[in-house]
Parts: structure tokens; C-alpha cells; sequence
């Protein structure tokens, strides 16, 4: 597939880590220095009851912790979104949290990233004779990063200030971290040693290590390279039906068009197409953007489209290229996080929801639950419970159009709804059809 | 510290290559609220947050050239207590594009007694939540989408865009649904709605450059004026019937411009001589105090106060 990058537009990123890795503390220093933090909201900050911080020290955790339960105990519970600009680019923070109980809240802000920032606080990976050893929240963000597939990781080891900002300890700990990258399969990490609290290579570059030659933080994500869709192969079309409207005028202008976003490759007028699962053929007659007629629309584009010919399509049908390489399926494998207190019951129907399609599904058989302080696999669990990840086998009502995760995020990932209570009870990602 | 690596956004050189994509994900999900629900509705008020939402609704359901009709109604709350330019100019649109309009109005929960207030002359604005959830009630809205930004206030920066509220509209913030990709879950049961926002995350400065690049029409009012205005609390408080000039004060006559707008009892002014949007996102990009910060009397009660009014129904 042909892609080019660029750095304009927009990245969303994450940050991930354990509780008291600095988080928060990092995306305040990240506003502040970039003059993004405003002066009323300094103020509040400063004059803020639940202060962490000693004296006239600004608690720059403050600034992204909003919600009062989270001010009183210090802690992040819920994702926080915040924005700013630099020259070439806006960026979109979710700021999360690294508590275990609330591990779905963090999935919730890295399911939208583009990168991910992890951070580690070496005072607690270090052990006196300085081994390392990563905590089990960072294994557990580390093993979601991965399967959420997020490509651009990097690493923050944060709090340099009381390692005496020592290049040792430092690369130490990145060893260890690769080591974990390499067991689960995460390419592409950065490492960047820092202190949030002092500001050290945030935005500014550090005075204290000039041992790091490396991009400071901003600049890294600044430098962070964003695929564009412009160019991705047609081949690879996939246009999932969000609305189907009609609108009846006269005659000669009876329109119905079908609405939706370009999950891959490219439509264009006059292309020939097919609709699935149905599987009929039908020539693109008109593509209407926001702003008027289209020759063509790519990934990230909300169309509606006019085709040749009146054919039976529903919301959750996909329209894919003729000659695409494409079988729906009603039995599937997947990796599913769970979210919902009450544990995954196998004698339960759920409802599956990917892209715009409904469909009432069984979970078959648990292949594998991931232990996260191991990152081994467990087999012959018969649960899965708040928190855990499992490899499991979904049986479905209906034949499903779906590709891999690693394929096509969009129509590789559902989620799970219980139709009791009506709440999103698991998140999950398709896994390649074995080979028969 | 040397160098200054992260060059900062500076009013000269604003890129909008980002417009693009936070348009489409607005129009996505406008139209999403449209399939899962059975009645929703659109809160419009007639500020510029509202506009650019009722201008996105708008693009998500035209077809090239033909006609359109928008498949929901819009909602206004009226406090009552409203600058006269900008109820002039919400009426104007609305018989402009002939969309359907419910007005709730506080004035008649104050007669039903569902609202008390203190003084005649308090602010009504968060007496606006009981009138918003007594008009879902009496129309059956399930799905409520309205202007609220992430970047406005630290309550909202933690709102999920599909925001589940139950029978009594109450918001429950530690207890979210995971909102995973694009992927929303708008389902309730009866009596249960979800309020969305489809703007969710565009910053102020995001509205200022779309209302200029689209060339939105807004009321006059959020454009220099020269206006009565009293010095209090570092606000800039306008001198009306409802919020006079109190003892020993002295009035002045300055330009200014709303940043944003509300009841009269808690919306402040700027102090402004910006004409047109360039000139708004001019000031915008080097704007010291938020939005909020700068005109809002009714946020800084308490570092929670929005959080808390969330939790009572508000939006």
C-alpha cells in the first residue's frame, strides 16, 4: 500500500502508566510550557483545595484532574481531554488513568490515538543494587497499546530529577522496556528521559542531561509522522452504510443515497462496487460531500453516494471494491477486553455492534486468558472477568463483513453490549481467519 | 533550558488542515444520534456554538442541491433573561431555513413552582436544567445534542460524547460508559436519554476559524460594540435591568465583544475592538484568560460548580 505522511492536522495521543508516574503532572508541564494554560485557570489551580504539591509549587495534575472525586483522592479515575496548538499542528490529549479498576476508561482514550506516551517512574522500577523491574500497570497499558494497535509508542521515563538524571539508570530501564516491547510485539518505541515536574525535556531541552541528544517531548510528538489516505490502494475500499435516505421529489429526481465514512481505500464516480453481506453490484453514480459534488473520496470522508441501480441496502451493509478479497463470516476470533462487573456469562447473548450492523452474538468457548504481570497465557479459563483480556470464539446471528484489526481497525474492532442494562461490556479486536 | 523547540501558535501563521477531519467527526455523529435514536432533538440557542452545530447538522443531512429538511426539531431553553439581539437573530434563522422550534421556557417552571429562586432578579441559569428536563419530558426526546466544547470547562473535558443520563437526566461521572473508536452506544431505556455533543472537541479557537472559513452569520453582539459596563471582580459586568449599577459604582461606555453568551445575569463581555472573525481569532490565539474564565459568574462559585450542576440535569 503507497502512502505518503505529513506532519499537519491533527494527533491524538495518549499518555499511559502507572498511578504516581506523573501523568498528569506531565500534560500540565506540556500546556504550561507551551503557553497553553491560561491564567484564570493558573489561579484556580494555585488557589485549589486538594493541593499536592508543597507551598507555592504549582500541582500541575490539577489542571487536567476535573472532577472532584478525582481532586479529593488525587487520582485520575475518568479519561480528561485537552487540546492545544503548536505551528504545524492541533493536538488532542487524553489524559488517563493508571488505576487497575478503571483499565476501560484507559481503552477508552486509546482507542482514538494515534500515539501513546508511557511513562515510567524509575524510582519505583529501581530496586536498591538498580534491577528494574516494570510494574504490572505498565505491562497491563503496554499489552493494550499492542492490541490496540497503536504504532507510535513512546517512552517517558519520568522523574529523572531523583535519579540525579543518571544515563545508567536511564538506559536500564529503556532495556527493560524493550525487552517487554519485544515479548509482545510492539515496534518502533522512543525513549526520552524526563522530569515533568521541573519541566526537563518537555518542552525545553533538559540542561540537566546533556548526556540525551535526542528531541525533547513536543517536539517528538510535533515530528510524529501521520499516514495519509490520500493515495491508499482502491483495492482496499470499505464503506460501511450508516443511513440510507430518500428523498422523493419529483420523478425525475427520486434520490437515494447511502451515508456514511470511508473506513479504506477510495470511491470514485463511475467505480463499480459490491454490497455486503448480499453481495450485488451496483456502478457509484454520484459521491455528495459536506460541501457539494465529488469526484472521490477517501479514508476519513463522510459521503453520501448515488449508485446505478435500486439494489436492497441496509445501515450496517458494506460497500467494498468488486474485486475485493472479502467473506463474511458468522463464527469469529477475537481478543476482547471486558469492562462490565458482572463477568462474561458464555449462556448469555449479547449484542455485537461493528461499524453501523447490530447482531445478537454468542461468546463460544475462552481460547486464552492473557495474565498481565506474566504476559502469559492462561488456557482452560471458563471466565473472564472486569479487566481481563481473553482470546475467545464468537458465534454470530448473521454473517459479519469484517477484516483483521491489523488489517483495518475500523472493520476489525466491535463492542459488546448487554442488552439488559443497555452497557458497553467489552471492547474487541478481530483476529486474522485461521489458515484452513 | 536553551532552546525553544515547540513553537507555540502564534496568530501570524494558524493552520486549518484540521478543520477537515473535526468536521467529518461531527457530521458522523449527528448523523449517528439521527440512526440510533427514536426522537432526538438539537439545543439551539443562537450562540456561536450552536450555530456552527446547527450549520454541521445541516451539511450532515443535505443532498447536493435539493431541498433539505433536517429529521429533528431544535430545543431552546429561555431563561428569559436574553440579550434581544441574539433571540432576533435565533428567529430570523429559524424562519430563514423554516426548521421547527420548541422553546422551554424557565418563566413557566418558575409559575409551576418546579423552579424557586431566591430573588426575582437571580441568575437563572442553573434553574435551566429542571425546564430542560421538563421539555424532554413533555416531547419525548431520547437523544439531546447540544454545543458544549471539551476545552470550555475541566467537568466537560471529562464528558464522553455520547453521555448516558438516567431518569433524572443526572449525569453519574464515575460511572461512564467506555465510548470505544466510533463506535457509540446511544441505547436507553424509556424515560432514559443520552445527551450528545457532537463538537466535543473543538477548542474555541477551532469555532472562530470554521465560522470564518464557512462565513456563519452570528448576532451582532459577538462583535465590538460599545456598551455600559461596570469594573467587578475583574469582569467587565454590563450595566442592564437585571444586573444594575449597585451603589458607589461608577459606570463607563467601552468596546467590548461577548465571547460567549447566556443569560444576561451571568454573561460578561470583553473589552474588544475586534470586527470580524479574523480579528476574533486574532485575539483568540493570544488570549491569556478562557472563555469561560473571562464571562462566566456562575463557574467560579466552586472549583466543582459545573460538575455539580452536570450531576443536577444541566448540559
Amino acid at each position: 500500500m503507497m502512502t505518503t505522511t505529513n506532519t499537519e492536522g491533527l494527533l491524538r495521543f495518549i499518555t499511559a502508566g502507572s498511578v504516581d508516574d506523573g501523568k498528569s503532572t506531565l500534560i500540565g508541564r506540556l500546556l504550561f510550557d507551551s503557553k497553553s494554560v491560561l491564567s484564570d485557570q493558573l489561579l484556580a489551580v494555585r488557589n485549589a483545595r486538594h493541593k499536592r504539591t508543597a507551598g507555592e509549587q504549582i500541582d500541575f495534575s490539577l489542571l487536567t484532574d476535573g472532577l472532584e472525586a478525582e481532586r479529593e483522592q488525587g487520582i485520575t479515575i475518568d479519561v480528561a481531554y485537552r487540546y492545544f496548538s503548536t505551528a504545524n499542528r492541533k493536538f488532542i490529549i487524553a489524559d488517563t488513568p493508571g488505576h487497575e479498576q478503571y483499565t476501560r476508561n484507559m481503552v477508552t482514550g486509546a482507542s482514538t490515538a494515534d500515539a501513546a506516551v508511557v511513562l515510567i517512574d524509575p524510582v519505583r522500577a529501581l530496586d536498591e543494587q538498580d534491577n528494574v523491574t516494570l510494574l504490572a500497570q505498565t505491562r497491563r497499558h503496554s499489552a493494550l497499546l499492542r492490541l490496540l494497535g497503536i504504532r507510535h509508542i513512546v517512552v517517558a521515563v519520568n522523574k529523572m530529577d531523583l535519579i540525579d538524571f543518571d544515563q545508567q539508570r536511564f538506559e536500564k530501564i529503556c532495556d527493560a522496556y524493550a525487552q517487554l516491547a519485544a515479548q509482545l510485539g510492539i515496534e518502533n518505541v522512543r525513549y526520552i528521559p524526563v522530569s515533568a515536574l521541573s519541566g526537563d525535556n518537555v518542552v525545553l531541552r533538559s540542561e540537566q542531561m546533556p548526556w540525551y541528544t535526542g528531541l525533547p517531548l513536543l517536539s517528538m510528538l510535533e515530528s510524529i509522522e501521520l499516514t495519509q489516505a490520500a493515495d491508499s490502494d482502491p483495492a482496499a475500499l470499505r464503506f460501511p452504510v450508516q443511513l440510507v435516505v430518500r428523498q422523493d421529489g419529483s420523478q425525475a429526481d427520486d434520490f437515494r443515497g447511502y451515508m456514511g465514512k470511508v473506513a479504506g481505500g477510495q470511491l470514485h464516480v463511475g467505480q463499480t462496487i459490491r454490497v455486503l453481506p448480499g453481495d450485488q453490484t451496483a456502478v457509484v453514480k454520484e459521491i455528495l460531500g459536506p460541501d457539494g459534488q465529488l469526484d472521490r473520496a477517501v479514508a476519513g470522508d463522510v459521503p453520501t453516494l448515488s449508485l446505478d441501480r435500486d439494489i436492497d441496502i441496509s445501515r450496517g451493509d458494506i460497500i467494498v471494491a468488486a474485486d475485493a478479497h472479502i467473506i463474511p463470516r458468522r463464527a469469529i476470533e477475537a481478543d476482547v477486553c471486558w469492562f462490565d462487573a458482572d463477568p462474561l456469562d458464555l449462556k448469555r447473548k449479547y449484542l455485537l455492534r461493528h461499524t453501523f450492523a447490530s447482531i445478537p452474538v454468542r461468546i463460544n468457548r475462552i481460547n486464552k486468558v492473557l495474565d498481565v504481570s506474566t504476559l502469559l497465557n492462561e488456557t482452560g479459563s471458563d471466565q473472564l472477568r472486569l479487566n481481563d483480556i481473553g482470546q475467545v470464539q464468537l458465534t454470530l446471528q448473521k454473517p459479519l463483513v469484517s477484516d483483521s484489526y491489523d488489517q483495518n481497525a475500523v472493520t476489525g474492532s466491535f463492542i459488546l453490549i448487554d442488552e439488559v442494562s443497555n452497557n458497553t461490556v467489552a471492547a474487541g479486536i478481530i483476529n486474522a481467519p485461521a489458515l484452513a | 533550558m536553551d532552546t525553544l523547540s515547540g513553537s507555540i501558535t502564534q496568530p501570524t501563521h494558524l493552520h486549518t488542515a484540521h478543520l477537515k477531519r473535526l468536521e467529518a467527526e461531527s457530521i458522523y455523529i449527528i448523523r449517528e444520534v439521527y440512526a440510533q435514536s427514536r426522537l432526538p432533538a438539537l439545543l439551539f440557542s443562537g450562540g456561536k456554538d450552536s450555530v456552527v452545530l446547527l450549520h454541521l447538522a445541516r451539511k450532515a443531512f443535505r443532498l447536493g442541491n435539493r431541498p433539505l429538511a433536517l429529521p429533528f426539531s431544535l430545543v431552546h431553553i429561555d431563561t428569559g433573561h436574553n440579550y434581544p439581539e441574539v433571540i432576533r437573530f435565533r428567529d430570523a434563522l429559524i424562519a430563514q431555513h423554516g426548521f421547527k422550534l420548541v422553546v422551554g421556557h424557565v418563566e413557566d417552571s418558575i409559575r409551576k413552582g418546579t423552579v424557586k429562586l431566591r430573588r426575582a432578579t437571580d441568575s437563572r441559569n442553573a434553574a435551566q436544567a429542571v425546564t430542560l428536563l421538563e421539555t424532554i419530558e413533555a416531547h419525548g426526546f431520547d437523544a439531546l445534542m447540544g454545543g458544549a466544547r471539551r476545552d470550555e470547562e475541566k467537568a466537560r473535558a471529562k464528558e464522553r460524547i455520547f453521555s448516558f443520563r438516567d431518569e433524572f437526566g443526572q449525569w453519574d461521572p464515575k460511572a461512564q460508559r467506555p465510548e470505544l473508536w466510533e463506535l457509540y452506544n446511544a441505547r436507553v431505556h424509556p424515560g432514559e436519554q443520552i445527551r450528545v455533543f457532537p463538537i466535543s472537541n473543538w477548542t474555541e479557537l477551532d469555532i472562530w476559524q470554521y465560522i470564518e472559513q464557512e462565513k456563519l452569520a452570528l448576532p451582532e453582539i459577538y462583535y465590538a460594540h460599545d456598551r455600559e459596563i461596570v469594573r467587578r471582580n475583574e469582569l467587565l459586568v454590563p450595566v442592564t435591568e437585571l444586573t444594575p449599577k449597585q451603589r458607589h459604582e461608577q459606570s463607563e461606555v467601552i468596546s467590548v465583544r461577548f465571547r460567549t453568551v447566556g443569560d444576561i445575569s451571568c454573561t460578561c463581555p470583553v473589552a474588544s475592538t475586534a470586527a470580524t472573525p479574523a480579528d476574533i481569532i486574532h485575539e483568540t490565539a493570544i488570549a491569556e484568560i478562557t472563555e469561560r474564565g473571562a464571562t462566566r459568574m456562575d463557574d467560579q462559585i466552586s472549583e466543582a460548580s459545573m460538575e455539580k450542576r452536570k450531576k443536577e440535569g444541566y448540559f
